[in-house]
């Protein structure tokens, strides 16, 4: 096999998430009232981007073959700390954005300590530290309210020369410079390893104990960078329980839609994002084409069941009934 | 005294039956065969309780005991029906909503007349059994892993019950039956809800341990490949299992509706994460193919005065999830720890 279709093959996934994606928005922004403008797609750029922060950081942990159901809880943290934090002085508000960030981190090698020091079960543990962010989400924030700094906030959220939104490009700049290095690297290697054969990764002297650390602790990071998002455009925080399972969920389904492998070693953060950015656009078709709101919860459960259900299609491809069980 | 290396002192006078002859030992065999898990468990009961009674001395009251099992009771029948699932080393996140399935969908079957108040309970549960089967078709027989699969029937079923309470407004009141089972005491002191807990704990019990299906789920949990040629027919037993939780959590959903009067959307909404952790802190691998019955009942019991301990101290609703989580990694790290991996 040649090497680009090689690396094609390696890529579907993504690219066919992105095709799909094109797809879709175009389908949303012909039927929209107000056609492809601006507004329109600031708009969905805002929603969009918020799961894709936390899809991308949940990408992390599921290329090791974990799971992260904490993910949601660190992004209403950040939410939270963001409101208390970034607002007066430039100095205080760099500093809070600085807060924000590394506690972020903090929590996600909080969980990565747990499962690769205290050998515990990524999805038990997880939900464990998760109830922890939370509570203390709800400390900070027992009512919503906070003043997020409004200048720094509406310049991230607003609109480009050429109508181009910011959010796009605040995610666009972090994937480059984390993403890409990631990817290069020996450990982000090591974590597509650890993901694929983990004994073998062992055997062949990767760093497996680093690498799981690294996805779990970046996991933390663009969590907390999707809450600050949140905060700047809602200039506020709130502890909400709900907003904290929702994103933690449509993570996992966002993640599963842009071609991330459950199983481990498989996928790519682009993908995540552009499977956030389908599952939010599936939503707004929903309301563009004026479907009975009591229909929507439904209409979104029954695309997430079968868009999860595609990938046993290679169901048919099986020669050997074993090959069913895995090992 | 006799170290653990110095043979019995008096030989034995009968013959053994057993071809393997226990290591000599001064611990009785009922505790030597103890899951230090289990034995963890209880222990963290026995804490418990003891920290509760320096608070107040009505905690260790038969009634307050007592209570505290009515209320562990919705939690040990979602919990049962989750362990049988973990224990194929799956798991049901479809949890909150099927709750919720079974208490709408019975209460809504009291609307038709004399006939449907008396199938209210049976109907539900048919419900909770049909999300059941449907959840293990995805896992059994399209493969989709059990986390996503089962999250996409939950956001189905929730779409199902926006739909239906929100086009007309079906009847949502418990029937006295429900209400009976939920918060009677037909049978001297003990609450009727205990009474159904004893009833589905001692099904599971011998499901799990005197039956082929039983011993089928745990071989499916060590290695599925393994059972399939053992001639087990493992992608039935997975759909079985599916369907006893997806029943299961209905039942515990018409009891719940029974308990506070009435059905309601989120009703289910705090049942899924507590369930997880007392099947885990139980001592149930989340990895499928080990844990016993006992183990979940001692987790649901541990998780429930943890929760009304945490309340009756007035704590702070933040405070008390910090508590919740930190007590649960304390314990998970105490015992639920993995083998170091890599060697």
């Amino acid at each position: 096999m040649s090497d680009w279709r090689f690396h094609l093959r390696d890529a579907k996934g993504t690219l066919s998430a992105a095709a799909v994606f094109v797809l879709l928005f175009a389908l949303y922004t012909l039927n929209h009232p107000a056609g492809f403008s601006a507004n329109v797609v600031q708009t969905a750029a805002n929603k969009g981007v918020l799961l894709a922060f936390v899809a991308v950081g949940q990408t992390f942990v599921v290329l090791t073959a974990g799971i992260d159901l904490s993910v949601g809880a660190i992004f209403i943290l950040a939410n939270c700390l963001a409101s208390v934090l970034v607002t007066g002085t430039p100095a205080h508000v760099a500093l809070g954005l600085a807060a924000v960030l590394a506690a972020g981190l903090a929590c996600g090698l909080a969980n990565g300590a747990l499962v690769v020091y205290g050998r515990l079960q990524p999805i038990v543990a997880t939900i464990a530290s998760g109830a922890i962010y939370f509570g203390l989400a709800l400390w900070l924030r027992p009512e919503p309210g906070g003043d997020v700094d409004s200048t720094l906030a509406d310049a991230l959220t607003g609109q480009l020369a050429g109508g181009l939104p910011a959010s796009v490009l605040v995610l666009a700049a972090v994937l480059l410079l984390v993403w890409v290095p990631f990817r290069r690297s020996l450990l982000g290697r090591a974590v597509y390893a650890v993901g694929s054969a983990e004994a073998s990764a062992y055997l062949s002297g990767l760093p497996i104990r680093r690498a799981r650390l690294l996805a779990y602790a970046l996991a933390g990071l663009f969590s907390a960078l999707g809450g600050l998002m949140l905060a700047f455009f809602t200039y506020s925080g709130e502890a909400s329980a709900t907003n904290a399972s929702t994103y933690t969920l449509d993570s996992i389904a966002a993640i599963v839609i842009g071609g991330v492998s459950l199983f481990g070693g498989a996928g790519s953060a682009v993908g995540a994002v552009f499977g956030a950015l389908i599952f939010r656009t599936i939503n707004d078709l929903l309301f563009v084409f004026d479907l009975d709101p009591l229909w929507q919860p439904l209409f979104l459960g029954l695309v997430l069941l079968g868009a999860v259900s595609l990938g046993s299609l290679r169901l048919l491809r099986l020669k050997n009934r074993l090959e069913l069980f895995g090992s | 005294m006799t170290s653990p290396m110095t043979p019995p002192v008096t030989p034995p006078v009968t013959p053994r039956l057993d071809p393997v002859a226990p290591a000599p030992s001064r611990v009785p065999a009922a505790l030597r065969r103890a899951d230090p898990a289990v034995a963890t468990a209880f222990g963290c009961i026995v804490a418990l309780l003891l920290l509760g009674s320096l608070y107040s001395t009505s905690f260790l009251s038969p009634d307050y005991l007592l209570q505290q099992l009515q209320v562990g009771s919705f939690l040990a029948l979602v919990a049962t029906g989750l362990m049988v699932v973990v224990l194929l080393g799956q798991i049901d996140l479809s949890v909150p909503w099927i709750v919720t399935v079974g208490g709408m969908m019975s209460t809504a079957a009291a609307g038709h007349g004399a006939v449907g108040t008396a199938l209210a309970i049976p109907f539900g549960v048919l419900c909770g059994i049909g999300f059941g089967l449907v959840n293990g078709f995805g896992v059994a027989y399209l493969r989709v892993p059990s986390m996503i699969f089962t999250l996409g029937v939950d956001a189905v079923a929730q779409g199902l019950m926006v739909l239906k309470t929100g086009g007309s407004a079906p009847q949502d009141m418990a029937t006295p039956l429900m209400r009976d089972l939920a918060t009677g005491r037909a049978l001297g002191p003990v609450p009727n809800a205990v009474w159904v807990w004893v009833a589905v704990g001692a099904a599971t019990l011998f499901l799990l341990g005197r039956t082929t299906f039983g011993r089928a789920v745990y071989a499916i949990g060590n290695r599925e490949g393994a059972a399939y040629l053992s001639g087990v027919r493992t992608r039935r037993v997975t759909l079985v299992a599916f369907a006893i939780s997806g029943g299961l959590s209905a039942l515990a959903g018409a009891l719940l509706a029974g308990y506070s009067g009435k059905a309601y959307q989120g009703m289910g909404d705090g049942y899924l994460l507590p369930a997880i952790a007392a099947v885990v802190l139980g001592g149930t691998s989340i990895l499928g193919g080990r844990g016993s019955y006992l183990g979940t009942t001692a987790g649901v019991i541990l998780i429930t005065l943890l929760q009304s301990i945490l309340s009756v101290v007035q704590m702070p609703d933040a405070g008390r999830q910090v508590i919740y989580g930190t007590v649960i990694l304390a314990m998970l790290l105490l015992y639920g720890r993995g083998n170091k991996v890599g060697g």
